[in-house]
């Protein structure tokens, strides 16, 4: 790792006046669990590190206004622990998934949304596009776990964040500071597609800060997420998708579905969320919900096997909003 | 560049200058000489480095000493706060829950981790609890034995 100026703020504002608005000079550190692993590989090499813990006001999950607050230094056993969290399946159901304890005890639940990808080019300082000569290296190379949806190029990597998927069928906003004030965005917003390299996969400006995430109330909703995963141990899951559906008696009145690992941002899929509006949770209709969202996929070389599998995350996680249970 | 820390380690408070890029690990390791927390994988997979950071177990490879600050740290040698064992030592050491015993410091304090969250935890829980660490050695079953048999040590 290379050697890096190190703050330790107590303010947002200090925090956001350390930064810098170019990117990759500085970083924010929450629980560093991602931040450290890239600075070690020397992907990542700020010249000054501002870590949030000092700030108080960034701890804590609390009610509020209905809603929850999940403030930008949480941990992900914070929200495993936190009474307010309960009421969210689709939340927890993501949080179960990150089974070390190690990790849920460091990385924070903000983290988690702006992780880097886990592309292993990228992760081997081939960029986040991968480029060679021009041409992206994926396509044609290893690319069992990339996208299969959202990439047209020249971006194949994928979303590694299981929280954004649920955060996103929630409704949720973020709230985002820099030194001169506060904006709010859904949490939809947060994330991009690059279209050129030195692009990041997030909209943050590289002197904001994310201080809080808030979780509308989910009265009258049924939500549930689902991972593929190849082993239970320590990996990022295949493909996951988040659902969250407004009842209206057995019918759906509206309906959020978001697919984890798929697209390089988590992909929204009007396709699923048409074919079960109006209708009940029934398997057959979560069977169709699950063709539906993989209906448009353009699998590259080497992942066809996860179109089928994303398919099936939609499917399970529609069922498990309808209360069935899945093996 | 070096800044100043103040970290509790096994109940003893350390005041040093540090690089911020020095790993908590190291600093407990080199800077300290407490070499019972092994740094196996170096990428936070294997959990050899586990040490407990306000009393939840964290990897300390991934963790800067500066992060530390103002923390209190337990580490295998002060979780038995006599001099003797404490009651998973033990227990590992009856039920063969080690063979080259690497892994064990941080299966330990993983096992502390378990146990405090959950004083009666199922054979399922304690894999469960245990998925952030690896062992090459033993197959895991009679590590998950000697968790349980600490359990019943407490409860006897
Ligand atoms: C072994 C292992 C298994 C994992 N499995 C999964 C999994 O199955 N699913 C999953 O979704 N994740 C998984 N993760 C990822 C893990 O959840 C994240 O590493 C963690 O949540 C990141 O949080 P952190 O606080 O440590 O972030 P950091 O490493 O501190 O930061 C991550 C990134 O976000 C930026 N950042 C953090 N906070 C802010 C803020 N408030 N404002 C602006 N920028 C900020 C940092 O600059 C950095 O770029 C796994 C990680 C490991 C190590
Ligand atoms: S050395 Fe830290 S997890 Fe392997
Ligand atoms: S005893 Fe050798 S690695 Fe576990």
């Amino acid at each position: 790792m290379r050697n890096f100026e190190y703050l330790a703020p107590t303010q947002v504002k200090a925090a956001a006046q350390a930064l810098s608005e170019h990117e990759g000079v500085t970083a924010v550190l929450a629980g560093g669990t991602d931040l450290l692993s890239l600075m070690k590989q020397r992907v990542a090499n700020p010249q000054r590190v501002v870590g949030l813990r000092g700030i108080r006001e960034l701890h804590g999950i609390a009610k509020q206004g209905g809603g929850m607050r999940i403030g930008a230094m949480a941990t992900i056993q914070d929200l495993l622990d936190s009474k307010a969290a309960g009421a969210y399946t689709a939340l927890m159901q993501a949080a179960k998934g990150i089974t070390s304890p190690q990790i849920r005890a460091m990385g924070t639940v903000v983290g988690d949304l702006l992780q880097r990808p886990r592309c292993w080019y990228y992760r081997n300082g081939h960029g986040l596009l991968a480029m060679h000569e021009g041409k992206s290296m994926v396509p044609n190379g290893e690319n069992r776990y990339h996208a299969i949806l959202g990439n047209k190029g020249p971006a194949y990597f994928v979303s590694a964040s299981s929280f954004a998927p649920a955060l996103i069928a929630l409704g949720a906003q973020v709230t985002v500071a820099d030194a001169e004030g506060e904006r709010q965005m859904p949490v939809k917003d947060l994330f991009r597609i690059p279209g050129a390299e030195g692009e990041r996969e997030n909209t943050l400006k590289p002197n904001e800060i994310v201080i809080e995430i808030l979780v509308p109330s989910v009265s009258g909703w049924k939500t549930a997420t689902y991972e593929v995963r190849q082993r239970r141990l320590l990996d990022w899951p295949l493909a996951t998708a988040s659902v969250a559906c407004r009842m209206s008696g057995n019918n759906v009145r509206d309906a959020r579905v978001v697919m984890g690992h798929v697209a390089p941002i988590p992909w929204r899929s009007s396709e699923a969320e048409t074919a079960l509006k109006s209708k009940g949770l029934s398997d057959g209709n979560a069977e169709a919900a699950g063709k539906a969202a993989v209906a448009a996929a353009t699998p590259l070389s080497g992942n066809k096997a996860k179109v089928q599998l994303a398919g099936v995350a939609v499917k399970r996680a529609v069922m498990l909003a309808g209360g069935r249970s899945v093996v | 560049m070096t800044i100043p820390v103040s970290i509790a380690i096994n109940g003893r408070r350390y005041d040093r200058e540090v690089e911020p890029r020095l790993l908590l690990v190291h600093f407990i390791r080199d800077t300290l000489g407490l070499t019972g927390t092994k740094v196996g994988c170096d990428t936070s997979q294997c959990g050899a480095c586990t040490v407990l950071l306000d009393g939840a177990a964290v990897k300390s490879c991934t963790c800067l000493a500066v992060q530390a600050d103002g923390a209190e740290i337990t580490t295998i040698e002060g979780l038995a706060d006599d001099g003797g064992l404490h009651p998973l030592q033990e227990s590992f050491w009856n039920k063969h829950g080690l063979q080259c015993g690497f892994c064990t410091p941080g299966m330990i304090l993983a096992a502390h981790e378990i146990l405090r969250t959950n004083p009666d935890p199922s054979d399922e829980e304690i894999r469960h609890g245990l998925e952030g660490n690896f062992c090459r050695c033993t197959g895991y079953q009679n590590i998950v034995r000697a968790v349980r048999d600490a359990v019943q040590e407490e409860t006897s």
